[in-house]
């Protein structure tokens, strides 16, 4: 259609506003992605320890480029934090032995193999886990939406869906605290906390409930899921700059490859 | 940038949700030519939502005929000659609910999300944008995030949205029933400027219908299983089924309450004053000389508008309202030259004891700063605005509160929509901790109820404690509902209290009969609707008798008759001693309780509005 539009005083242009972002921060979401998966598959390609550790190593070498606050990416990484000593102690106890035995009680072994394993498995968990997280503190989840949908071509309807869900999560957020609330002003907190969680629950889930339908009704009204092609109003860019993210972390799994095969630790 | 208006028309139309024996609605006979503006009245339950949303074409479910429990159809309804389905787009539908029908995150790419839909081109998408911004006067950047709009940014964004569309008709289900007086302004002025724009067709439901008669030129009001009852010309509608409007609780421009008519001291110096030439408000409650302008009311002579007149925008243009507003003025320097606008604080001493006794003091705030943020609000220091990064935490603080809570008195805390009211609300609670000053009940609200906490201050109460002395009714009654029937739901609170038995049944049956719940006992309260809701969440937190109770909202989006009940019910009870605090944008019910008003401005400041403790202008 063109009918003709008077756009508004100073605002001209018929490209939406691109901020132009610097650094790391600006990559389209889904290079990303695409890197870290990338990563992900070279180290599992081996289970030693110097691979893993040289691609950790040249992560956190590169993590100051990113800007990120410390505060910020111990908080965003912590789930990562947590669950790593966790499986390293799994593996540590029930992991394959081999080699001298350190430990040995019912099902639990702690072996030189075992505990090697579990050092390994940590560090591949870290340097996987780490640019999985940090890479997408700054990154815009409508962003990452448009990328899935116009690079990796996911059905829109699926993308978008997930989209307004992510975004439903942060006003869940607030009913939970209203919920509470509500509870300790009818006099019912003192006591019965598991209860109280479970009434909490149904109450969240019967205005999830609502609040998803309320949604579904305003994104069809306004052509959501209509049959004829759509159309996407944010240009995505899958340039420069995110060729250059796949490859470097492409580049750092193959610096841990390298290292692991030259030192003779390599064990597919 | 005109497009061709959309004809609109029902025949025979009824529809019947899945698992419902009775129809929503059934045999609308209704006919909108293209470009006509059509106002849509009737009480609630008449199935005007469902009207609205079969125009278009977003009725979820599928009629099937050979499924008893499936949702159900007879006659048509048709856009332009075919089934809305087909046509979405043509109709452009804005709800009522502002938080829960914004799609994306960002202000350019929720406008420019119909669009997207529709398959229009990506250079054509970002003029459109601009342009629907522009026409609902929505002048923010467009990768502002979406998050913290006010309710009537938030639905100027959805009119822009669906502006962006082009759409052949609007269609308004209830789009100002949540927003305060100065959001339905703009919301009214930008559907005026869309309509002046693209000459679609309108079709509007509210039940606060003067908002909408400067703009439309049919009222139809609908009747419950009844179909079409009466169809003309406003002022024709409006003078010949005045009787049926009133009885389906519609609100009629020109009926609305006079200052203190829910309260029963306020209904004798109402009459007192019309015996005087229906001057001013000589009195208030307890029968003191006041001058008017002292009071937060003002002149009935001026709000009194005549049957035929209308309010177009509401209380938004109420004089009552200017006045209140310069009433409020700034603090700081202003508010030293007037010590006076100030129920406590510097001019403490100069206060005239028997103008300040009103009822027994029960909550006295001082300097009170309050924050959203529980836990760390405590170390954060008041008189700035909390603004966190990532913007979606961020929270206005309201200080430098100064104000007391005191038996038998409502007080009404007003102000914009996001300025930080509800916080106040729950903090006067003693649901969220004051991020600064102090929050104190005086010795005869702490001794009230069997064992007195140690601490003055409400937040370090337990459950219990709290729910003996402070009830609270939050703004989404679902929010507070833990049991799973009418009944439990008004016994939880004396049963948490420890109340024997015998003397909670008694309660309750009380309380059902007072609230009209009593053929509801056994329902869940999550199924009522929303008016039956309002009341049993009213009830089950007046169960526990508390001193002080708290309102956030309770009379947003509904129709008049059950605001009446609610206003009556709040009005009994602080005839009978109770004090309450009531959060809201209703200027009516503002007027109809007579309340004191402390009204919260953006900057999040407080200039108390002189009420009854405004010893200085009264002198």
């Amino acid at each position: 259609m063109t009918a003709p539009v008077t756009a508004a005083s100073g605002r001209t242009g018929t490209e939406p506003p691109v901020q132009p972002g610097r650094g790391a921060g600006s990559v389209q979401p889904v290079a990303s992605l695409l890197g870290v998966i990338a990563l992900g598959v070279v180290l599992v390609l081996s289970l030693d320890l110097v691979s893993a550790a040289t691609a950790l190593l040249l992560e956190l070498a590169l993590l100051p480029v990113l800007r990120i606050p410390v505060r910020t990416l111990l908080l965003r990484t912590s789930p990562v934090l947590v669950v790593v000593p966790l499986t390293g102690v799994s593996i540590a106890l029930y992991g394959q032995p081999s080699g001298r035995v350190w430990f040995d009680f019912a099902f639990a072994h702690v072996t030189d193999g075992s505990l090697q394993l579990a050092l390994a498995t940590m560090l591949r968990v870290l340097a996987v886990g780490i640019p999985g997280i940090v890479l997408f503190i700054r990154s815009d989840v409508t962003d990452l939406a448009d990328g899935l949908a116009q690079i990796l071509r996911l059905p829109a309807r699926f993308v978008l869906g997930a989209l307004a869900a992510i975004r439903m999560m942060t006003l869940l957020g607030d009913d939970w605290r209203q919920l509470a609330m509500a509870r300790r002003a009818r006099g019912v907190a003192d006591s019965g906390r598991l209860r109280r969680g479970l009434s909490m629950a149904f109450g969240l889930l019967v205005i999830a409930l609502r609040r998803a339908t309320t949604l579904a009704v305003a994104m069809e009204s306004r052509g959501f899921g209509a049959p004829g092609r759509r159309t996407w109003a944010r240009r995505v860019r899958f340039a420069g700059p995110e060729w250059a993210m796949c490859g470097i972390l492409l580049g750092i799994g193959a610096a841990g490859v390298l290292a692991a095969v030259a030192s003779g630790t390599w064990r597919a | 940038m005109t497009t061709v208006p959309a004809r609109i028309s029902f025949s025979g139309w009824g529809w019947r949700y899945p698992e419902r024996r009775t129809w929503a609605v059934r045999g609308v006979e209704l006919v909108i030519e293209p470009g006509e503006r059509v106002a849509v009245v009737g009480p609630s339950g008449a199935g005007k939502s469902t009207l609205l949303r079969a125009a278009a074409g977003v009725l979820a479910d599928d009629p099937d005929d050979a499924d008893d429990t499936a949702a159900a159809v007879e006659g048509t309804v048709l856009v332009d000659g075919v089934a809305p389905v087909a046509v979405r787009g043509r109709v452009g539908l804005v709800m009522q609910d502002p938080e829960a029908h914004t799609v994306m995150s960002r202000i350019g790419d929720d406008v420019a999300f119909g669009c997207e839909n529709m398959g229009v081109e990506r250079s054509d998408i970002w003029l459109r944008v601009r342009h629907a911004l522009d026409v609902v006067g929505l002048d923010l950047p467009l990768d502002r995030s979406t998050t913290r709009l006010s309710g009537g940014q938030r639905q100027r964004l959805a009119l822009a949205g669906v502006l962006a569309m082009r759409p052949g008709a609007l269609v308004l289900d209830e789009p100002c029933a949540n927003l305060d007086p100065n959001g339905v302004v703009q919301v009214h002025d930008a559907v005026r400027a869309l309509l002046d724009d693209t000459g679609a067709t309108l079709l509007v439901v509210e039940h606060r219908i003067g908002t909408w008669l400067d703009l439309v030129d049919r009222l139809v009001l609908l009747e419950q299983g009844g179909g079409v009852v009466a169809d003309g010309a406003p002022d024709v509608v409006l003078a010949e089924h005045s009787d049926a409007l009133e009885r389906d609780g519609v609100w009629v421009p020109g009926s609305e309450p006079t200052r203190g008519s829910a309260r029963s001291a306020g209904r004798d110096a109402l009459r007192a004053a019309a015996l005087r030439g229906a001057a001013l408000p000589g009195a208030d409650r307890r029968g003191r000389a006041l001058p008017g302008a002292a009071r937060a009311g003002g002149t009935p002579g001026l709000q009194t508008t005549g049957a035929g007149e209308f309010r177009p925008v509401g209380a938004g243009v109420d004089p009552d309202d200017a006045r209140r507003s310069r009433a409020g003025g700034t603090p700081g320097p202003t508010a030293r030259a007037t010590p006076a606008s100030r129920p406590l604080g510097a001019g403490e001493g100069e206060r005239q004891a028997p103008l300040a006794a009103g009822g027994t003091l029960l909550l006295r705030a001082m300097g009170l700063a309050t924050s959203r943020s529980p836990g760390r609000n405590a170390s954060r220091s008041a008189g700035r605005t909390a603004k966190r990064r990532g913007g979606d935490q961020m929270q206005h603080i309201g200080h430098d509160i100064d104000l007391e809570v005191r038996s038998g008195e409502v007080l009404a805390v007003t102000g914009p929509n996001g300025v930080g009211k509800s916080t106040l609300g729950l903090t006067l609670a003693g649901l969220l901790r004051p991020a600064g000053g102090t929050l104190e009940a005086s010795s005869d609200l702490l001794g009230m109820k069997g064992v007195a906490p140690t601490d003055p201050a409400p937040h370090s109460w337990s459950s219990r404690e709290l729910a003996a002395r402070i009830g609270t009714v939050f703004q989404d009654p679902e929010h507070q509902f833990i049991a799973a029937s009418v009944r439990e739901e008004l016994a939880a609170g004396p049963a948490a209290l420890g109340m024997p038995a015998a003397a909670i049944d008694e309660r309750v049956t009380e309380l059902l009969d007072t609230f009209r719940l009593d053929h509801l006992v056994d329902a869940n309260p999550f199924t009522l609707s929303g008016g039956e809701q309002r009341r049993l969440a009213i009830a089950a937190v007046i169960a526990t008798r508390p001193p002080v109770l708290v309102l956030d909202e309770p009379t947003s989006g509904q129709d008049r008759a059950t605001w009446s009940a609610v206003v009556e019910q709040l009005g009994e009870l602080a005839d009978a001693g109770t004090a309450v605090v009531v959060v809201t944008h209703d200027r009516d019910l503002v007027r109809a309780l007579d309340a004191d008003e402390v009204v919260l401005h953006a900057d999040g400041l407080t200039p108390a509005v002189p009420g009854v403790r405004s010893t200085g202008e009264s002198r």
